[in-house]
């Protein structure tokens, strides 16, 4: 093959661009013939595990859509990094209005859809963990208690990461964020405190709740297809490590989110109605410590007094007895 | 058809008549009965074609339209005081997305303290958030501003709140004239979206603008209000030749050719104003006065030539605005600009308090006698504030000053003077 000139950059951006490469230079990634959703170009960190979830998330969703798909997105990491204007990276229908109110601009949406009777065309909520747990949570919670035909997807990084990585409602205890710091005597996020949105959103019976990680993307998608082939509110938990906010090594993104789910930290079940209808258990587990040891929010955890390590071990346990995580 | 029905009712029948197609209902008075008969026509099988949707909250019923809106449906919502507050920022999203959501606000005061009566200072709050603000006058032109209103959201792609004051409308039973539907129908089209959420051609709404285009896109929504200046008349006339009655427009003079004082306020009050008018003209005062329908866009080049030959102008606000006056005098000094006159700001009628004729008359004529004040208080009780005053200079603990109050009036009925 000749070599060509390649232009890596999109005008006026410090953007590369995949898909700008000859066709036979392309990743798998570039394949034309994967929907690319959420496309090349935007501006999320390396290693980002937000980005890749929404990516397989919505892929799969517009598969299960036959790419018949509308999207609202709470601000965020998300919306940040996939619309830097004028830009977009998004190829479906996709709109942001504020932090709060993502499942509620999704309820707008289906029921615009609804008399419009455009019954193919299905839509999608998406946000962040503080945008689903805190502030999104009224929304959220109308949206499910009036089952609206609606599939929410919270990408959890554990923090407020868009604002510089603040501790949210699903900041794990003994992480350090910016507003958690690892100072005094009970350095990092407090043991005691946090909500687990999974079994909120399963009180209110809704049809469809699943937790699902980038560690395990067929199972991802499947989960995604699953919730697509269900109408009335639906809930996709979905575990995102964040480099930039955990400190952890880019390349190691993959790797913790196994572990997290490994070691039982991060329990992958689905839900309907309310009732547990399955779990993927546990093939290999580890001690938290494996998952711990790889991000710099947990390293004050590392010194004599282990006591915080020894809490959070008995944290995983209790998921595995509680979920069932234990192969039989 | 005339009907014999409460302010809130009228409000329902005309929006009804607009078809939209997602109604978003949460209770506060003095809205209520607004969204609650919206929800009895959608039950009933009335009002055809809407999704009619119990939301949580006002920001959910908002973001609800919002989201709707952005689908492609004509969409409405109601609310009042701490319900706007509690959507505000939505309020602002809804205008700088450019999503044409008519909403009606039953005006009404803003706590603390808690008072569900009428007042502007609601939907003065979020005079600036980008939406065009229009006042009514009575319940006839409540419902007739809500069909002008979707006509003017959609050809604008600009929202549009109907203010209608709390009770003194919303809850008085009027003759009213409830258009035809075949009518309204030709009046406002179905609803043809310049944006919207479509498979078949994506587009990212809402996408975040750096310094480099924000100014831009912010003098687009203020151009949006200018062409609103000649639109607002323009789609006020069409509707009288249409429907036979003058309902809106920009501003509405009263007997002010040869005035030398003109009395400027927004809504219901204008009606005990004209009362006060013609009396005073019967006496031989040279009186006449100025209701402002469009406050957003703020009509200026109007309210400048109706003004300009006048001797004073005097401002009754139904909102203050704490630490300078009040938000309608503002837009009438700006007007006014260059031209030497007396200007007075008269706050009244905060939190339900009623504004008589006897008190306005009595204004009026300390006003002729040049006795009025840059800024003034009508019916302010001076006795009750200076005890509450000379409590807090006492002692520091001096408690809540509303319960303080209320205490030395020796009674929670309220007072009309
Ligand atoms: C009402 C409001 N409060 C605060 C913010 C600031 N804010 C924007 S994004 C963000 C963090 C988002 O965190 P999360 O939802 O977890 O998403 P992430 O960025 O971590 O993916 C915050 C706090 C805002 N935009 N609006
Ligand atoms: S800060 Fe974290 S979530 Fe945000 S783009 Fe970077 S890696 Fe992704
Ligand atoms: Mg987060």
């Amino acid at each position: 093959m000749s070599l060509q000139p390649v232009k890596f950059y999109q005008t006026g951006t410090f953007t590369v661009g995949n898909r700008l490469l000859d066709e036979s230079m392309r990743a798998v990634q570039a394949n034309m013939t994967r929907t690319n959703s959420l496309n090349s170009g935007h501006r999320a960190c390396q290693g980002c595990g937000e980005a890749l979830g929404a990516r397989y998330a919505i892929d799969a969703a517009m598969r299960a859509a036959k790419n018949r798909l509308i999207a609202a997105n709470a601000t965020g990491c998300l919306e940040v990094f996939s619309t830097p204007y004028p830009e977009t990276s998004w190829q479906i229908p996709w709109m942001h209005s504020v932090f709060a109110n993502a499942a509620s601009v999704a309820t707008g949406i289906a029921a615009a859809l609804k008399v419009k009777k455009k019954n193919d065309v299905r839509v999608i909520a998406q946000g962040g963990d503080g945008g689903t747990t805190d502030i999104g949570f009224a929304c959220l919670s109308g949206m499910f208690e009036r089952n609206d035909d609606v599939l929410y997807i919270c990408y959890d990084n554990e923090a407020y990461m868009n604002t510089g990585v603040q501790r949210s409602s699903a900041t794990p205890p003994g992480a350090r964020t910016a507003t958690t710091p690892a100072v005094g005597p009970h350095p990092g996020n407090p043991f005691g405190t946090g909500k687990n949105l999974p079994l909120i959103a399963m009180a209110h019976q809704i049809p469809y709740v699943a937790t699902a990680s980038i560690a395990n993307l067929h199972d991802l998608e499947a989960k995604v297809e699953k919730a697509m082939g269900i109408r009335g509110a639906r809930y996709i938990h979905i575990y995102v490590p964040c480099p930039l906010g955990w400190g952890s090594l880019p390349s190691d993104t993959m790797k913790v989110a196994r572990l997290a789910v490994e070691s039982g930290l991060f329990p992958l079940f689905e839900a309907e109605h309310g009732e547990i209808t399955s779990r993927i258990p546990i093939r290999r587990k580890v001690p938290v410590e494996e998952y711990l040891k790889l991000q710099r929010r947990f390293a004050h955890l590392f010194g004599e007094d282990r006591t915080a390590i020894r809490m959070i071990q008995e944290i995983a346990d209790r998921n595995i007895a509680k979920f069932g995580l234990e192969e039989k | 058809m005339l009907q014999q029905i409460e302010g809130s009712r009228a409000v329902a029948l005309g929006v009804a008549l607009c078809r939209p197609e997602v109604i978003c209902a949460y209770p506060i008075t003095p809205q209520t009965h607004i969204v609650e008969a919206l929800g009895e026509m959608v039950k009933k099988g009335e009002l055809e074609n809407c999704e009619y949707i119990n939301v949580e909250s006002e920001f959910a019923a908002l973001s609800v339209s919002i989201g709707a809106s952005a689908a492609g449906a004509r969409s409405y919502t109601a609310t009042a005081s701490q319900g706007l507050l509690y959507m505000a920022e939505a309020v602002y999203n809804a205008a700088g997305l450019g999503l044409p959501i008519v909403m009606t606000i039953g005006n009404r005061a803003i706590g603390a303290p808690i008072n569900i009566w009428n007042d502007h200072s609601d939907s003065m709050a979020l005079r600036d958030a980008g939406w065009i603000q229009l006042y009514a006058e009575t319940n006839q032109e409540a419902l007739d501003l809500h069909i002008q209103a979707f006509r003017l959201a959609e050809a604008l792609s600009c929202p549009v709140m109907v203010c209608v004051d709390g009770f003194i409308l919303t809850h008085a039973y009027e003759r009213i004239e409830v258009p035809d539907a075949k009518a309204v129908d030709e009046f406002l089209p179905p609803f043809e979206p310049v944006q919207v959420l479509d498979c078949d051609d994506p587009v990212s709404i809402g996408a975040m603008v750096g310094p480099e285009a924000f100014m831009e896109v912010k003098y687009l929504q203020h151009h949006k209000q200018i062409r609103a200046l000649e639109l607002i008349p323009a789609i006020a006339d069409e509707f009288s030749k249409k429907f036979g009655r003058q309902s809106g427009g920009l501003v509405k003079p009263y007997r002010i050719e040869d005035a030398e004082t003109i009395v400027v306020a927004l809504g219901s009050v204008n009606g005990t104003i004209k009362d006060v008018v013609d009396e005073m003209r019967r006496e031989g005062h040279l009186i006449g006065s100025l209701a402002i329908a469009s406050f957003r866009p703020f009509p200026l080049k109007e309210a400048r030539s109706a003004l300009e030959k006048a001797k004073r102008v005097v401002v009754i606000e139904k909102s203050l605005s704490v630490g300078l006056g009040g938000p309608l005098s503002d837009g009438v000094r700006k007007s006014l600009s260059g031209i030497a006159m007396k200007g007075h700001t008269v706050i009244a009628g905060l939190g339900g308090r009623a504004i008589t004729g006897k008190s306005l008359k009595d204004l009026f004529l300390k006003a002729e006698r040049n006795e009025l004040e840059l800024l003034n208080f009508l019916d302010l009780d001076w006795k009750i504030v200076n005890q509450q005053i000379d409590r807090e200079r006492e002692t520091r603990r001096s408690g809540p000053i509303a319960e303080n109050i209320l205490k030395s009036i020796g009674t929670v009925a309220s007072r009309i003077a």
